[in-house]
């Protein structure tokens, strides 16, 4: 990947990657056409709402403690009440002072276009709340319509001595909302990080919503580094040292591309490519590389080897019981496959994974971890799409297979197969399977969800399913167009 | 002058596609980017039959931006009549599809003979906000999907069709609106509502057949109702206050009997009823109300100018609190102000409040803080107005979007009953901040 500081924005991840959002087939294939560079993207003649790129891009910047957020947009883009922030402040003990305020376009802004709007609402915002950096975010009504954001930003800056960074976050430039992750990586990484002045035991830590920030920091405190964890809860004054970090890593290869990479390249700060730590191996697999580029090798081992003796037997206890049973999962692509090998691991059988869209390589040209690693160490060739969080696709694969569970992670996803009577796992935070404790918590939920079959039975009872009777006897890609 | 929106209450106008969903067997299509359902979607209670994540959607790309999306909303919606289980398809349009130009009536009109209807509304989200798109919505349905004058059936004597706050933007809309339907039976009347659990499109398809209509709202869907009520010559009530507490619902209930020809003594059994079990109570009860030390006689209130005026007159009129400026933050279209204005001098006693609509929250805040409440003031807004009632020590009530920090599933602040809801509400929010 070539980093380009100088343009503002960034290539998505279809243009830049290759991604696709429509495939079906089977692993092996899925690889195979990878290696050889022949995967293709299905498009589809009939699509279900999915997901804007540009909540992810805000998302991420405005969970930094200390910014403002300006979007250039008409009410509803910006329309949701997004509180996480504060109170992942209060868990530190912080003040959570970062704001999202909006130009609320409306018709004759169309029309006669609405920069001034946006460059009094910089002043103002800045003015009101002082934040340490504002971002000009735009939206499809100003991608369209041609408003030059890029214009305002540099005198802005200059004007209120503050980083204020355009954010170019158009709805409709890609399909992959993830590439809503590389615009807020490529907004810090242009004006936020500065130089290296020199190395710290820090290890950049991205993730979503730290819930297992205490643990994290006191494993890491064993390896002698302090995560610095972003973008929740951290200030632009921490943004500005990523550089000087002994290396980075990330919860979700899908969400740390960019950044990663981006940092690796820029900077020289290594960016630990593993399969993630969820579950046993991926535990293991990725502790051991943190270990490396923090030269605390033997102290990795110790900490395995405790968790192994204190984790272990409970666990392979509670496999036991849950072996067996069959699975389809549908996630993100930073999670399908990692979850796909923990359910493997626990001796659930995984009839079916489905990603959102697939990253056939990440920013380094490389084949992502999990997906490489399920290849190599899966017992079956299990079924694969990249569905594009299309839900009429799933409950058709659902319907197929009737497994015994299914692993959803999106809100509003996961009612759909319990209507079908399916239990469903929601695995919804990072940390859900994160380590050995994490895996015996799972372990412990799907045991559970197993167990009381109730809700979904109860629920499956008296629903009518929102498609017809013709839909569950086509082939799940039928809308797929050739 | 520039807009600003800081705190927002609102969404955009394709936020319609929640009174689309809340008619039951109907669906909508969305010719707009992939996000916006996502966005636009509730926290709470968006899961029924269909939920945003499931409406069918062009999810306009950078494909359709330079060639126009028409060949994919012919598609989409040749599909969506294919895969999805419903009786009525609603295309919305999104900025993007209208920016580009795309012609949506032109395919809709191709499906004139498809299996199931099909109608269009355009809901651009820089044309207006979810609820004037609620109208808009409201009004291409009536228009389109209902028979003209003409082919309409028979009016069936005493069928009122009943509509008041826009669903799902309204966190009380179902509830509220079957205790209005509740009132409006204890006249003799039969209510038509087609919102919600089991009205659907059956209860849309008697929409002609009404006798009159009632609009209960200051302005919201005011033109869809003033639309069918030309359309099928049937007498509009356009009672702005969604009534709160005793006072209220009988002002309510004797406009109205008298709109519907109800003798007044019919009206007048009905009203005792109500007020003596209300004033059950209120009696019982009444000690705390005049004694509790913690909330003071002055509020504020922060939301749309339903809520905004339904509260202030129910804390008014029934409980004898007094008004302070009240913040009407649903960016009320101009035409319509003079008339809220209006009704906000219409309190007991002569007393009037002021009203400012305004949308940025970080200056009404302010405006509040200066305030002098005279003790810890009751503050009912929404999820942004509890940090603001922090910091004045105030009583804070959360009944206006946002409303993030409460589950609402089908309870109701109308009517005789909702007042004593209502008193639930500010009671314990007093009561709650006992430190335990």
């Amino acid at each position: 990947m070539k980093i380009n500081l100088n343009s503002s924005a960034v290539p998505t991840r279809e243009n830049r990657l290759g991604s696709v959002t429509g495939y079906v087939g089977d692993l092996h294939n899925l690889i195979e056409q990878s290696g050889c560079g022949s995967l293709r993207n299905s498009e589809r003649c009939f699509s279900q709402s999915s997901t804007c790129l540009s909540g992810c891009a805000v998302g991420l910047l405005s969970s930094i403690r200390d910014v403002a957020v300006v979007w250039h947009a008409p009410a509803g883009c910006h329309s949701f009440t997004n509180v996480l922030g504060d109170q992942l402040a209060k868990n530190i003990n912080a003040t959570f002072d970062t704001k999202v305020v909006g130009t609320d376009l409306s018709e004759d802004d169309t029309v006669f276009g609405a920069l001034e709007s946006a460059r009094s609402l910089v002043c103002k915002a800045y003015n009101q709340y002082r934040p340490k950096a504002i971002f000009v975010a735009s939206s499809c009504v100003t991608g369209v319509i041609g408003e030059d954001i890029d214009s305002i930003v540099a005198d802005l800056s200059a004007e209120l001595g503050i980083p204020v960074v355009s954010v170019h976050c158009e709805g409709f430039k890609s399909r992959i909302w993830a590439s809503g992750f590389d615009i807020a990586d490529h907004a810090v990484l242009q004006t936020i990080v500065k130089p290296p002045k020199e190395k710290r035991r820090v290890v950049n830590f991205k993730n979503f919503f730290e819930s297992e920030r205490a643990q994290i920091t006191e494993l890491f405190a064993r390896l002698d580094v302090t995560p610095q964890f972003l973008y929740s809860n951290s200030t632009v004054e921490e943004l500005s040292h990523l550089s000087e970090s002994l290396c980075t890593v990330c919860i979700c290869g899908t969400l740390g591309t960019y950044l990663g990479n981006g940092l690796e390249e820029l900077y020289g700060v290594p960016y630990v490519r593993t399969i993630n730590p969820m579950g046993m191996a991926g535990f293991e697999a990725w502790l051991r590389e943190i270990g490396k580029y923090v030269d605390r090798e033997e102290e990795v081992e110790k900490i395995i080897a405790e968790d192994r003796a204190k984790y272990l037997p409970e666990i392979m206890k509670i496999k036991e019981e849950i072996q067996g049973h069959s699975a389809v999962i549908g996630m993100g692509p930073g999670y399908t496959y990692e979850v796909a090998r923990v359910c493997q691991e626990l001796g659930i059988d995984v009839v079916w994974a489905a990603a959102w869209h697939l990253d056939h390589q990440y920013d380094n040209g490389k084949i992502p971890p999990a997906l490489e690693y399920l290849n190599e160490t899966s017992p079956n060739n299990m079924g694969i799409s990249v569905a594009d969080q299309q839900n009429f696709e799933i409950v058709n694969i659902l319907h197929e297979y009737k497994p015994d569970l299914y692993f959803s992670r999106h809100p509003g996803s996961t009612v759909w197969a319990i209507k079908q009577g399916i239990t469903a796992v929601f695995v919804a935070d990072e940390y859900m399977i994160f380590g050995y404790k994490g895996t015996l918590n799972f372990a412990r939920t799907v045991r559970d969800s197993l167990r009381n079959r109730s809700f979904e039975k109860n629920l499956a009872a008296r629903v009518k399913l929102p498609y017809t009777d013709w839909w569950y006897r086509q082939k799940n890609n039928a809308m797929f167009v050739n | 002058m520039a807009r600003v929106l800081d705190q927002p209450r609102y969404k955009c106008a394709l936020g319609a596609m929640n009174t689309v969903q809340s008619i039951e067997g109907a669906i909508p299509i969305l010719h707009s980017g992939p996000g916006c359902a996502g966005k636009l979607s509730g926290f709470a209670g968006s899961s029924g039959k269909f939920s945003p994540n499931l409406f069918p959607c062009t999810s306009v790309s950078e494909r359709e931006v330079v060639f126009g999306g028409m060949d994919k909303l012919r598609d989409t919606i040749d599909n969506a009549l294919k895969v999805m289980d419903a009786g009525l398809f609603v295309v919305l349009t999104g900025c993007t599809s209208e920016l580009i130009g795309d012609d949506v009536g032109e395919v809709v009109s191709e499906f004139r003979d498809a299996p199931k209807p099909v109608v269009y509304s355009s809901t651009p989200g820089f044309k207006g906000n979810n609820y004037e798109g609620h109208g808009w919505v409201l009004k291409s349905i009536f228009e389109q999907y209902l028979p003209a004058k003409s082919a309409a059936p028979e009016k069936r004597k005493g069928l009122v069709n009943v509509f008041a706050g826009p669903p799902q933007t309204d966190p009380y809309w179902h509830g509220n609106l079957r205790e209005l339907e509740t009132l409006i039976s204890a006249l003799g009347l039969t209510p038509n509502t087609i919102f919600g659990y089991g009205r659907g499109i059956s209860a849309l398809d008697r929409v002609p057949e009404a006798e009159f209509n009632v609009l209960v709202s200051p302005w919201v869907g005011l033109d869809a109702l003033t639309f069918i009520s030309k359309r099928y010559d049937t007498p509009l009530l356009h009672y702005p206050v969604l009534p709160v507490g005793a006072f209220e619902s009988t002002k309510f209930l004797k406009a109205v009997g008298e709109f519907a020809g109800v003798s007044d003594a019919k009206v007048k059994a009905v009203t005792d009823e109500y007020e003596r079990e209300y004033y059950y109570f209120i009696e019982r009860y009444a000690d705390m109300f005049l004694e509790m030390r913690i909330i003071s006689k002055r509020f504020a209130v922060i939301g749309d100018a339903q809520y905004a005026l339904a509260l202030t007159k129910f804390l008014v009129n029934d409980l004898g609190m007094f008004p302070t400026p009240a913040y009407i933050t649903d960016r009320t279209p101009e035409q319509y102000q003079p008339l809220i204005r209006e009704e906000f001098k219409k309190l007991n006693y002569g007393i009037e409040a002021d009203v400012d609509f305004l949308t940025d929250g970080y200056e009404i805040h302010e405006r509040v803080k200066k305030e002098d409440f005279g003790g810890f003031p009751l503050i009912i807004g929404g999820s942004w107005d509890k940090a603001l009632s922090n910091e004045l020590h105030g009583n804070y009530v959360n009944l206006i979007n946002p409303i993030i920090e409460k589950l609402i599933i089908n309870s109701s602040i109308a009517g005789y009953s909702g007042g004593l809801k209502m008193l639930e509400e500010i009671y314990t929010a007093g009561l709650s901040r006992l430190i335990l």
